[in-house]
């Protein structure tokens, strides 16, 4: 069942040097239960989508043009009281807990009951025993509820982060580079933590990330962005094994592979683009050691790949599968 | 090292920008030059003599064209005390912030580069001045070394230092981990010579930061001084002026410009400085930035 | 509450109490030349007399004997002798210390409210008309002179409204018909030095609060707060303030210097019978034992004052724990 449509998504940032289109034209869809995600390197919007979809936009920032359908629902006409309501209920996020996302002088129990108090009429007790269950639920010991941030570990931190992204059982959770500052061993118990649920609980997944592969162990699709544009979009496998899109062969290729096969790590030529002026036809071509005249000149469309494997790239012709 | 000196001047120039863009910077860089050169200017235009008391009809008598702004309790012309304390004022401010500057930066770098047990110990002398009830310490010191206006300088510039040594010391701190140090180090540069001629440039920036909040410390401590008594009578100053209007009782006769300019005089002096040091950390700290 | 971090911070407030002695005694020993003079203060006196005052003072023994000599009279309570009013230093000092201390807690309370709360609003309001008034309410408040800020209050309230008494805690040679009526009569005399001692410190809480909230608002867990769908209100009141409120725990009590620096001018002007102003008549006098108490009275409530803090924060602030 389709939960999430994002339909042509354009977000703008205005800055003193002039207009970023941060997010410029997007489209993808999120089933229920089913994992996404999103991927590129830091400053290709991937960021901004996820604030953009949870209306958490800097004040800077505008939404454009586009459609944010949840549940059939454009959350862009909703009105600023209506959209606060469905926050969290609809469509939470899991932060860097490992960072700041916690507030310090709180108890990380209370920061969870509180916004189970919010939403879901409860009382204080009520909300307690759910935090106890959701502590469990994440692997946390339930006695830790009165435990202020600091006492936690980065992985525990991300854990009560995660706890409190399900706390109102929403239905579409973001994972903001949920596994970043974490080391290897936690990661991926942190990730097996989010497979297992996202298979119990049957919530959307999105998840951003700049490591590709994070996404092998969890996701179902996977969407690679370039400088505000989805530049291929298709299975988890297909991605990581029948990529298209000359991008993303150097994306696989920038991260050592989970199965140890590859074993040269290369990192991309070239800087990103400048996104108040980005490059003219295909914004990748600057980089591209396949670049010719037309992908100076012209943007490419959407190639269907089949089985929902899509690219945009006018050479797709010179890889072989 | 030519390279960093070219970045420097870029950083240098990035911060002119931004700083005439900021109305209240410049709003405060322009009162100030309002009062430097009325201090630097106004003497050789309205000149003063201290010793020129007027005839019984001119005690607080009230503005007029001759007086502008009146005259005080001694038939003296007010304009022309005030301009003449303005150079005074503004001198004892400047001076003072010096030693203190001086005194903060070298103390501030010595402990932090030397670290260890140097370091524990010159921070424990430096909390020690910066909990010290700041106005009494000067009264005594003041009133133990006597009032001159010398002895006014050096008690304020000996006062203020500790909050600069530490800013200066945690500044110190992160430097001295970079790179080039170590290079410096390994080519066997001298503890002095990287003190002056690495750490000093790198700290420098935020040492010139708190010059601008030392000095309206300064100023404000000395008219305080001033008009509690501890002044130099030879040297009047704003503070001073003060200290004979309220002496004379000039707010009992209604005395208003005998009473009110001087210290308007130094809230704008004052103000000016707060002012410089609020756009500063506006330019400069990146927390504090338009969301 | 750690012991290890209550024992730590003991042991620096005595650390720092002992240097504040030392600087004391070399401050009124050392520096002015020969302290015989000061004590004698008759330069016609006999050589026998000179001897005998010597003596008594411990000045003819080695320094380091007399600075134990010091300490063993401090801690039996005796701060020597006033000039000035021919009584214990340490019983002139108690006479005046209730006049400053409703002085000074009437004008810390309220700077500390005022000043929290203007500096709330104008965080939350940046930028807008609000915030550019209590900004510029503050940066002028806070380059003020303290007593020049009095001396215009009294010559605009008591000299020109004639609205509120000039000086002194109670109307001199009044007799009340009631207790009520007496408290009536120091209220309307407190007012004028609490608002001047005050207005200069809401300047500042209000500058710090500001900043401080400014930087907790950038803060990821504030994003985590709206994301949770609270209203503004909610996440300033539960989640910015509380943070935002740390820092001023420790600025208030670093002013407590700067409060009795404000009591000193204020007393002066209004004539209140409190420890500043008995600093100030000390210091005309050149009542050097008295002064030598004073200041080491207040350089004791202020360091004291931080040691309070220090143990508040660390019980409003869970990362401090030693």
């Amino acid at each position: 069942m389709e939960m999430l449509s994002v339909r042509n998504l354009v977000t703008q940032f205005s800055i003193k040097a002039g207009q970023v289109k941060a997010v410029d034209g997007i489209s993808f869809t999120l089933n229920e239960g089913e994992t996404l995600g999103l991927v590129g390197e830091s400053g290709c919007g991937k960021t901004t989508t996820a604030l953009s979809i949870a209306g958490l936009l800097p004040s800077e920032g505008r939404v454009v043009s586009g459609e944010i359908l949840l549940s059939g629902i454009d959350l862009l006409t909703l009105s600023q009281e209506e959209l606060r309501k469905r926050r969290w209920k609809d469509i939470s996020v899991i932060f860097q807990g490992a960072m700041n996302a916690l507030n310090p002088v709180m108890k990380v129990g209370d920061q969870i009951t509180e916004v189970i108090m919010l939403h879901d009429n409860k009382n204080y007790q009520e909300a307690r025993k759910q935090v106890r269950e959701l502590f469990s639920l994440v692997e946390i010991d339930p006695d830790r509820i009165d435990g202020y941030p600091h006492e936690f570990s980065g992985g525990m931190k991300q854990r009560v982060m995660i706890a409190m992204a399900l706390a109102c059982r929403p239905k579409i959770v973001i994972g903001d580079e949920p596994t970043t500052a974490l080391d290897v061993m936690v990661q991926a118990q942190i990730l097996n933590l989010l497979e297992r649920l996202c298979r119990d609980i049957k919530m959307g997944l999105l998840l951003i990330t700049h490591d590709l592969s994070v996404l092998g162990e969890i996701a179902d699709k996977v969407a690679v962005m370039y400088a505000g544009k989805i530049v291929e979009m298709g299975s988890t496998e297909d991605i990581l094994t029948q990529y298209r899109h000359p991008y993303t062969e150097k994306l696989v290729h920038s991260f050592p592979d989970i199965y140890g096969k590859r074993e040269m790590v290369s990192s991309i030529p070239g800087d990103p683009p400048n996104l108040i002026d980005p490059p003219s036809g295909c914004r990748f071509h600057p980089r591209c050691s396949l670049a010719t005249i037309r992908c100076r000149t012209e943007e490419p469309g959407y190639i269907d790949l089949g089985g929902g494997h899509i690219t945009a790239c006018h050479e797709i012709r010179g890889y072989e599968k | 090292m030519k390279e960093t000196h070219a970045i420097r001047r870029r950083k240098a120039g990035q911060f002119m920008d931004s700083f005439r863009k900021n109305r209240m910077g410049m709003t405060g860089a322009i009162m100030l030059c309002f009062f430097l050169i009325m201090a630097v200017a106004g003497p050789l235009l309205l000149p003063y003599n201290a010793m020129d008391f007027g005839v019984a009809d001119d005690v607080f008598a009230p503005p007029s064209r001759e007086h502008i702004l009146g005259q005080d309790d001694m038939g003296r012309d007010v304009l022309r005390a005030l301009i003449s304390g303005a150079r005074i004022s503004l001198s004892v401010g400047i001076l003072s912030t010096l030693i203190s500057m001086v005194a903060g930066t070298f103390l501030g770098i010595v402990a932090g580069y030397s670290g260890g047990k140097i370091d524990v110990l010159m921070m424990r002398f430096t909390d020690v001045f910066l909990v010290l009830p700041w106005l009494p310490l000067m009264l005594i010191l003041a009133a133990v070394l006597g009032s001159s206006i010398w002895n006014i300088i050096l008690v304020i510039g000996l006062t203020s230092w500790a909050g600069t040594a530490r800013v200066v010391r945690a500044q110190t701190l992160t430097v001295k981990e970079r790179q080039f140090i170590e290079r410096a180090r390994a080519i066997g540069a001298g503890n002095g010579y990287i003190m002056t001629r690495h750490i000093l440039p790198n700290v420098f920036p935020l040492v010139f930061a708190n010059t601008i909040l030392v000095s309206a410390v300064a100023i404000i401590s000395e008219t305080t001084l001033s008009f509690l008594g501890m002044g130099d009578t030879l040297h009047p100053s704003w503070g001073m002026m003060l200290h004979y209007a309220f002496e004379s009782g000039a707010a009992s006769i209604g005395a208003y410009w005998f009473l009110l300019p001087p210290g308007l005089c130094v809230v704008g002096v004052v103000l000016s400085f707060t002012f410089l040091g609020y756009a500063f950390d506006e330019i400069l700290n990146p927390k504090l930035k338009k969301r | 509450m750690n012991r290890n971090y209550l024992l730590k911070k003991i042991f620096q407030s005595l650390i720092t109490i002992f240097l504040v002695l030392i600087i004391n005694y070399i401050l009124f020993r050392v520096m002015p030349g020969d302290p015989l003079q000061m004590l004698m203060r008759n330069p016609k006196a006999s050589g026998e007399a000179v001897a005998r005052t010597k003596a008594l003072f411990g000045l003819d023994r080695p320094w380091y004997a007399q600075f134990f000599l010091y300490l063993r009279q401090l801690l039996h309570g005796d701060l020597g002798l006033s000039f000035l009013h021919k009584k214990p230093v340490l019983e002139v000092i108690a006479s005046r210390i209730l006049p400053t201390l409703l002085l000074a807690g009437c004008a810390e309370v309220i700077a500390i409210l005022v000043g929290t709360v203007i500096g709330i609003v104008s965080a939350w309001k940046r930028g807008k008309k609000i915030d550019v008034i209590s900004l510029s309410f503050a940066l002028v408040t806070y380059s003020m002179p303290t007593f020049w800020l009095g001396i215009v209050f009294v010559a605009f309230f008591s000299v020109f409204l004639r609205i509120f008494p000039t000086t002194g805690m109670v109307t001199p040679g009044a007799t009340f018909i009631s207790e009520f009526a007496h408290m009536v009569d120091i209220g309307r005399h407190l007012v004028l030095p609490t608002l001047t001692l005050s207005l200069v410190m809401i300047g500042e809480y209000a500058l710090i609060m500001r900043n401080s909230l400014i930087d907790i608002l950038t803060e990821d867990f504030i994003t985590t707060a709206r994301a949770k769908g609270f209203t503004e209100q909610y996440v300033l009141r539960r989640h910015a303030v509380p943070n935002a409120l740390l820092p001023m725990v420790t600025i208030v009590a670093i002013n407590l210097g700067l409060v009795i620096g404000g009591t000193i001018q204020v007393e002066t002007i209004f004539s209140w019978p409190g420890l500043g102003r008995l600093m100030y008549e000390a210091l005309m006098n050149r009542d050097y034992p008295l002064l030598q108490g004073i200041f080491l009275l207040v350089s004791i409530s202020v360091i004291g004052a931080n040691f309070l803090a220090d143990i508040l924060y660390s019980y409003l602030d869970p990362r401090v724990k030693g």
